[in-house]
């Protein structure tokens, strides 16, 4: 026996209530800019709404400042905190950035990133806006460690560490950027991304002398030391700390952080285009 | 023959495909989910995509809603391609997919409001659609709390306002109800339900519970393996089918007086039926069974073939899917190797 396959269609165009299509009057649609500063808006709510959540990529960094900092052997001209705390502050921000591609992989599982796709929002603002909003909790962490070491033997050069944060500002949209590309690939694998981003991390901040100096290190070493952008950020950002202005460390920290805001742009625009 | 042509606008179909299609590679082997689907639903249908976890409904749906390409076919929502003109069809559509449109960490107001504005909406205009929604959707009391401590069935009536802000021509569920308890599903069903009636809305939803294709849906496209195997309302399917007619008799001679009568005394003239004895028990299966076998009771009595038991059921569309593929549909949920577990989930509870 079969059952009648007639389409409904038919009867339902007939009854003129249903059928007018309806005035749809939509507002223009928002460009680029508009879309992105709403993505970067929707992101900082959380923040805003709840500021402690900025202490959660910091507890690792304050642990080594707490027990580190103690060990630093004393120097000639200047405290060894000046030195030790520049490299705290962009340990910070490569934590703070390296986990926040867990938030979007929470909104992967949920769903609300599926609506988002669905939205009229572009592809390329739902990776800018999020990576754009990375500058605030870097900002908000560098505040907290300055204000914590301040009263001890740390002098405070405002405007030197105000070029040192945008130096850095370059490389949070970067790695922020790198780190959704990464939560984007591990799709609803949470696994998948903390096992590959704490694979990273260690290396490339040991790499870039954050903790121990690599002057002596083996040539080897010193080499893969070289090719780490984060070891360029990391001696701009211990120039400036310092009160100086050394132009061509300033410019290689710089640039290698705008590579590394280049490079995380293209692959995390690459990953949400991918992204269904 | 049509003698009086329809304005353009009218006969123009809201949601057309043709050959639409869609396969999977998974561990190198190549999965149909989609295969060759034409299907045409008009201004202001409540359609039903009825089948068991992974017969391709959800598929299809996230190929109308722009978020995976088809691999072939083409398809055309609101009268925009969904390939080459996404974002037009984003911007006609609203979607309430499986999961929460909602982002845990954040709040739910604010969730409505950046949906607005996403589609244009003034800030105060946004702003305002969010209060009408939150207040429609009995949320406003929980408006500022983190999605994440909502309820399942406070979370579901935020998906579906977040998917109502830009008021869409064709608004998609996916599975809307999956999840929720029995009152929580009744309410979103009447929900969707007024939606359609008093706003005209185009609606397309997902399900594989039967009690919802059938409580809520004008129209019922049966979705199996990939192919729609059937397009109806769902009570003309149900008739196609005609009720189902249990009698038990004291012994098996009885039964076979029986089941020798039923053929004629419960089936009309020209009607296709089926009969069938087990035992002591006979079944018959025909339109129009539960009017006749009142009648059929009483011959048998003094037929010398008394009835100990009378159960009289109409068809449901697990009968029409039994029908249609030979295969129940609850067990095709169950024994569904998908790889979403939360349907599977939902459809053991």
């Amino acid at each position: 026996m079969t059952v009648t396959i007639e389409s409904a269609t038919e009867s339902t165009i007939e009854s003129p209530v249903r059928t007018a299509p309806r005035e749809v009057v939509l507002p223009q649609a928002p460009g680029v800019l508009a879309d992105t500063w709403n993505v970067m808006v929707r992101e900082l709510r959380p923040v805003f709404r709840e500021p402690a959540s900025v202490l959660f990529a910091m507890v690792q960094p304050l642990v080594f400042l707490g027990l580190f900092a103690p060990l630093l052997p004393e120097v000639e001209n200047g405290s060894a905190l000046q030195w030790f705390v520049p490299g705290i502050i962009a340990m910070t921000a490569l934590m703070g950035a390296s986990f926040t591609g867990a938030n979007l992989t929470q909104e992967i599982v949920t769903g609300s990133h599926e609506r988002l796709l669905v939205s009229p929002l572009s592809r390329s603002s739902l990776l800018v806006g999020r990576a754009l909003k990375e500058i605030v909790p870097m900002l908000m962490q560098a505040a907290i460690i300055v204000a914590v070491v301040t009263p001890f033997s740390f002098d405070l050069h405002l405007a030197h560490v105000l070029v040192g944060v945008v130096v850095l500002a370059g490389f949070s949209i970067g790695v922020g950027a790198l780190s959704f590309a990464l939560a984007l690939a591990s799709k609803d694998q949470e696994w998948l991304f903390w096992t590959v981003q704490q694979t990273l991390i260690f290396p490339v901040l040991l790499l870039a002398g954050v903790l121990l100096p690599l002057e002596g290190a083996p040539g080897w070493l010193r080499a893969a030391s070289h090719a780490n952008p984060l070891t360029y950020v990391v001696e701009a950002e211990r120039a400036l700390f310092a009160g100086t202005l050394p132009v061509d460390t300033v410019v290689s920290g710089a640039v290698a952080s705008a590579v590394v805001a280049a490079f995380g742009l293209w692959v995390g625009l690459r990953a949400m285009r991918a992204s269904s | 023959m049509n003698p009086t042509p329809r304005p353009a606008a009218l006969a123009q179909p809201v949601i057309r495909t043709e050959g639409l299609t869609r396969h999977f590679t998974r561990h190198k082997k190549t999965v149909e989910a989609v295969r060759g689907l034409d299907l045409e639903v008009g201004h202001g249908e409540l359609v039903a995509f009825l089948g068991p976890n992974g017969a391709g409904k959800s598929t299809t749906l996230r190929m109308l809603t722009t978020l995976i390409e088809p691999t072939a076919g083409t398809a055309t929502v609101a009268g925009h391609d969904v390939v080459r003109e996404r974002r037009e069809v984003r911007r006609s559509i609203g979607y309430v997919g499986q999961g929460n449109a909602a982002g845990h960490a954040q709040r739910g107001r604010d969730e409505l409001v950046s949906q607005g504005r996403a589609f244009g909406l003034s800030r105060a205009a946004a702003h305002a659609r969010a209060e009408e929604l939150l207040d429609a959707f009995d949320l406003s009391e929980h408006a500022m709390r983190p999605v994440s401590t909502l309820s399942g069935g406070q979370r579901r009536r935020l998906d579906v306002a977040i998917g109502l802000v830009h008021t869409p021509q064709v608004l998609f569920l996916d599975e809307p109800s999956t999840g929720l308890d029995p009152q929580n599903r009744a309410n979103l069903q009447e929900q969707v339900r007024r939606l359609h009636d008093e706003q005209g809305t185009t609606i397309v939803l997902t399900t594989h519970y039967l009690e919802e294709a059938d409580a809520i849906a004008d129209r019922v496209i049966v979705i199996d393996h990939g192919r729609v195997i059937a397009d109806d309302t769902a009570s003309r399917l149900r008739s196609g089918l005609g009720d189902l007619v249990t009698l038990a008799f004291a012994d098996e001679e009885a039964a076979t007086i029986a089941a020798e009568g039923a053929s004629w005394a419960l089936v009309g003239p020209g009607e296709a039926a089926s009969v069938e004895r087990v035992g002591t028990t006979v079944r018959a299966r025909a339109a129009g069974a539960a009017d006749r076998v009142a009648r059929f009771v009483v011959d048998l009595e003094s037929a010398g073939a008394p009835v100990r038991r009378v159960e009289v059921a109409s068809a449901t569309l697990d009968d029409v899917f039994l029908e249609l593929t030979g295969r129940s549909l609850r067990e095709s949920n169950e024994q569904s190797t998908d790889e979403s577990g939360i349907e599977s989930k939902g459809a053991a509870a």
